[in-house]
């Protein structure tokens, strides 16, 4: 009568698609928690998952019920001290009286729906509909890189990557193959000698013995392992599409660069770093920063260490441009951002623009140029920003932005990375 | 010398000793007679336990961000430690089918299989409102073909179109039940007879004389009543799957496979108590069983004990933990007392129940199980000495009275009113507002209306408003909510214009 079934194989995730469908339902209501998560957060932090509310009454399924109001009775259980007839006060705050201490230790998490995202599902939350601008163009990119996977086995090989178990096992096979036989005729003759020895055929006994002696000889030259046993580890060469990109962080680090610009710009800088770290498997980071003349630096050096001098743009682009040439010429995605409080002189901002135009922006796949304004509410414009705007007009991967507030710094981001609507 | 014949030893279980403690709980239990489907007992983990309480535990569920909802809701809860999982669910279905969770100790595996494969399961098979609205044996191939029809219709006419139809029946849900059979259709053959029967009877009271009785005339006729429908319809869902003007062909049976759920669903809200109760009150009778068998050792039964008493536990009205009354707690309470009355009845009780008092109390359950629901069941069978240990006592909240007033408690005056209120409190009425669909305007602007019958200056809450735009959604013209009392209407009507 009873079957009994063991369903645990069957693993879990039965409801993964309700959740998913769930997430996408209340998209703008999760998507208006992560933001304020994200301005609550360090940067360091940003990365991982986390918990959403969403207020409850956002999500509720409605339906006719009951509300407060009008007469009614309830019976309740562990009545203590009331008689017939006792009045009770209303308890306070609530038209209709549940009489219990069910009010107790609920506080505000009554009113919030809560609950935790993975990384990943808030990762594509808060990239969500950003667009990695020329992705089109890396993903047909050439396949130089190859990758070494395994196939199997070959006869051939070296002996360092002799497969030691499969080469065994042949082993066991072969020999069991050619010593079948004479095994059989091995005990064959045991049982004929030992009825010989016992009607006392002595003759035939020697014979026999003698032909045991024969077949023994011959089991023995089969070898223990021979040279067709012998199985290699088999690798093949398989071209593989490139999943890297170099990210070139400029920034102008001169006196006019407080700490507020450098936060500022520390958060675009990760903002993209996260980004491309989501569509490539490995990124590099390269940090320059230049005052009169370039660097290149370490991540902590060039947020932190302060330097004093004027400001020459060119000098900065000059050494980005060499170091692509040197360590990424072929076979990566490049990617820079620059960040500037758009303080420039003499010549400088027309020979960085033509300078970035010709040279620089061709190797590119997208360049953003991010200027950090003292306020939101000056409207002049630099002489760096007039110049690169032309520079914006007529290339296609590159983008311009300026921002002042740290709120800006997120929206700015989405703006210059929005998916391409036709 | 006690633990040489038991069955198991320790808390581990495996799949030969579930075999084994379901060959004894089977013969104990059919040696009370009951009377089961066939049982399936299925093995899972706790995450599918997570998984399987977010479809109300049915096994097979059609997709909706709704259900997604409640998994991320239990699953958080249950990482926070804030709630427990159930050791068990059962489906009504034939066969009937048990979850056990794998971390469970061999002794609540065998608690669980006679609590939910004897307990649940007969009262499915034998209760009268399951057999009326449930056809077990069809419910499974019923949720196959309910997800297989949802998906197809979410390819064909994208997952936003049938989610927009399914969120609207979701809030109609317990608007889409049928509380009494409708009577089957006729066939063509009983139709005809029962025309000719009916001919045959005007033929035999046929007298000429009537037809000289001189006609009304025509402005004293009675008004065709040209209302439609002409009797209010409480089955919302029912009459917008049959009339609804708008409703594509797909649609109406999307409709049709969430009303058919909650039809479903429909008995196990009516006998929660009764149903609880049944199954606990076996799961401890045929454990103590096992126990004077001495099948079970005394640590088996120490731990079972411990699970009992934690589902029977009920605090009182003022402690912080308390959730309600129990409905696993007054039930068990329920049964076992009716089993007491049988055996050991007092003189209260022959005045209380002169019918059962000393009766067989197998036989006294099994007419219990039967034939009631949450309601009948308390209002039959709740006896003064269980308001007295329940301590239960009843309130009344009046909107003219500055305070709360005790209305009555577990004494000779009391016992009686405290019983009815209990009962009333488990109706379906006092759950589910009456809202009923009164006009069709299917001659003019196909507008529909609904009246709420208001009882005792309770209103409806402000969900009501979302509520009727769904519905206008699945009519497609305007829909109006009235809300009716003692034969007046209220000036506030929820409206939504086509």
């Amino acid at each position: 009568m009873l079957q009994l079934i063991d369903r645990r194989p069957n693993g879990r995730g039965k409801s993964a698609v309700n959740r998913e469908r769930f997430l996408r339902r209340y998209k703008a209501q999760i998507q208006g928690a992560v933001k304020r998560m994200i301005g609550e957060r360090r940067i360091a932090d940003m990365e991982k998952g986390g918990e959403v509310r969403v207020p409850k009454k956002d999500i509720s399924e409605p339906s006719f019920n009951f509300g407060t109001g009008g007469d009614r009775e309830f019976v309740l259980p562990g009545n203590r001290e009331y008689v017939t007839g006792d009045r009770i006060p209303r308890p306070e705050g609530s038209g209709s009286a549940r009489g219990s201490g069910n009010e107790a230790g609920h506080g505000d998490s009554e009113d919030a729906f809560v609950f935790s995202l993975s990384r990943e599902e808030f990762m594509r939350i808060f990239f969500d509909d950003l667009e990695l601008p020329n992705l089109a163009r890396t993903a047909i990119g050439r396949s130089e890189r190859k990758k070494s996977v395994r196939a199997g086995f070959a006869k051939t090989g070296v002996p360092a990557n002799l497969a030691i178990v499969r080469t065994l096992k042949q082993s066991v096979a072969r020999r069991i193959a050619l010593g079948g036989g004479l095994k059989r005729e091995i005990r064959e003759l045991e049982a004929a000698f030992v009825t010989a020895v016992a009607v006392g055929h002595a003759e035939e006994a020697a014979r026999i013995f003698d032909e045991l002696a024969r077949l023994e000889r011959r089991r023995g030259v089969h070898p223990f392992i021979d040279e067709p046993d012998l199985r290699y580890r088999n690798r093949v060469l398989r071209p593989e599409p490139i999943a890297r990109a170099a990210m070139f962080c400029l920034m102008d680090v001169s006196a006019s660069m407080d700490e507020d610009k450098k936060d500022l710009a520390k958060r675009f800088f990760t903002l993209l770093y996260l980004f491309l770290t989501r569509k490539y498997a490995e990124v590099d980071l390269v940090f320059v920063r230049h005052t009169d003349d370039a660097e290149e630096v370490d991540e902590d050096r060039f947020f932190h260490d302060t330097r004093s001098g004027g400001t020459v743009v060119l000098s900065a682009l000059e050494l980005a441009e060499q170091i692509r040439r040197e360590r990424y010429a072929s076979g990566w995605n490049v990617y820079a951002a620059q960040a500037s409080d758009g303080d420039a002189f003499g010549a400088d901002p027309a020979r960085s623009a033509r300078f970035l135009r010709e040279q620089l922006l061709p190797a590119m796949r997208y360049y953003t140029y991010l200027e950090l304004a003292a306020s939101s509410t000056s409207e002049r414009s630099s002489t760096l920003w007039a110049e690169y705007e032309r520079v914006a007009e007529a290339s296609r991967n590159f983008a311009m932005r300026r921002a002042s507030e740290r709120e800006q710094i997120y929206p700015v981001f989405r703006d210059l990375f929005k998916k391409e609507t036709q | 010398m006690s633990a040489i014949s038991a069955i198991s030893r320790g808390a581990d279980w495996d799949f030969d000793l579930l075999e084994r403690y379901d060959t004894e709980i089977s013969r104990i239990a059919r040696g009370h007679g009951l009377d089961t489907y066939p049982n399936q007992i299925e093995v899972i983990t706790s995450e599918q336990m997570l998984d399987a309480y977010a479809s109300s535990g049915l096994p097979v569920g059609y997709p909706h961000w709704s259900y997604g909802k409640e998994f991320i809701r239990n699953e958080q809860a249950y990482r926070r430690g804030m709630q427990g999982l159930a050791y068990e669910i059962v489906i009504n279905s034939s066969p009937c089918i048990a979850y056990l969770m794998e971390e469970n100790t061999i002794a609540t595996q065998a608690l669980v299989i006679a609590h939910a494969s004897y307990g649940h399961n007969s009262f499915f098979k034998g209760n009268h409102l399951f057999r009326q609205w449930t056809a077990a044996d069809a419910i499974l191939d019923y949720l196959v073909f309910a997800r297989r029809y949802v998906m197809q219709c979410e390819e064909r006419h994208g997952a936003t179109a049938v989610e927009e139809v399914l969120d609207a029946c979701h809030a109609l849900m317990p608007h889409g039940v049928d509380r009494y059979r409708r009577p089957a259709p006729l066939t063509l053959k009983a139709e005809a007879a029962r025309l000719a029967e009916r001919e045959a009877h005007r033929e035999r009271q046929f007298n000429d004389l009537w037809r000289t009785v001189p006609e009304a005339r025509a402005e004293n006729k009675p008004e065709v009543n040209a209302a439609f429908p002409q009797d209010p319809q409480e089955n919302v869902l029912y009459f917008v799957e049959k009339y609804s003007p708008r409703l594509e062909p797909w649609e109406r049976e999307l409709v049709r496979i969430v009303r058919k759920l909650a039809q479903y669903f429909y008995p196990q809200a009516q006998t929660k108590v009764m149903n609880e109760g049944w199954a606990t009150f076996w799961h401890y009778t045929i454990m103590n069983q096992l126990h004077e068998e001495r099948l079970v050792d005394d640590g088996f039964m120490l731990e079972f004990l411990k699970n009992h008493t934690n589902v029977i536990a009920q605090p009182g009205f003022d402690s912080p933990v308390y959730g309600g009354l129990n409905p696993y707690a007054l039930g068990f309470a329920v049964f076992s007392d009716l089993k007491r009355i049988c055996e050991s009845p007092e003189a209260e009780d022959r005045e209380w129940f002169p019918d059962i008092a000393g009766g067989d109390w197998n036989k006294v359950l099994d007419f219990a199980m039967r034939n009631f629901k949450d309601e009948s069941f308390i209002a039959q069978y709740l006896s003064p000495r269980l308001m007295r240990e329940f301590h239960l006592f009843a309130l009344a909240d009046h909107t003219n009275e500055d305070a709360i007033v005790v209305d009555s408690i577990h004494d000779d005056h009391g016992y009686r009113r405290v019983r009815k209120l209990l009962a009333q409190q488990h109706a379906q009425e006092s759950r589910v507002p009456d809202v009923q669909v009164v006009r069709f305007d299917r001659d003019g602007d196909r507008s529909l209306t609904l009246r709420h019958q208001r009882r005792r200056g309770r209103p409806l809450t402000e969900a009501a408003g979302e509520v009727v735009k769904h519905l206008r959604r699945l009519w497609g013209f305007t829909v109006r909510l009235e809300t009716w009392e003692n034969d007046i209407r209220f000036s506030d009507v929820v409206e939504c214009p086509a």
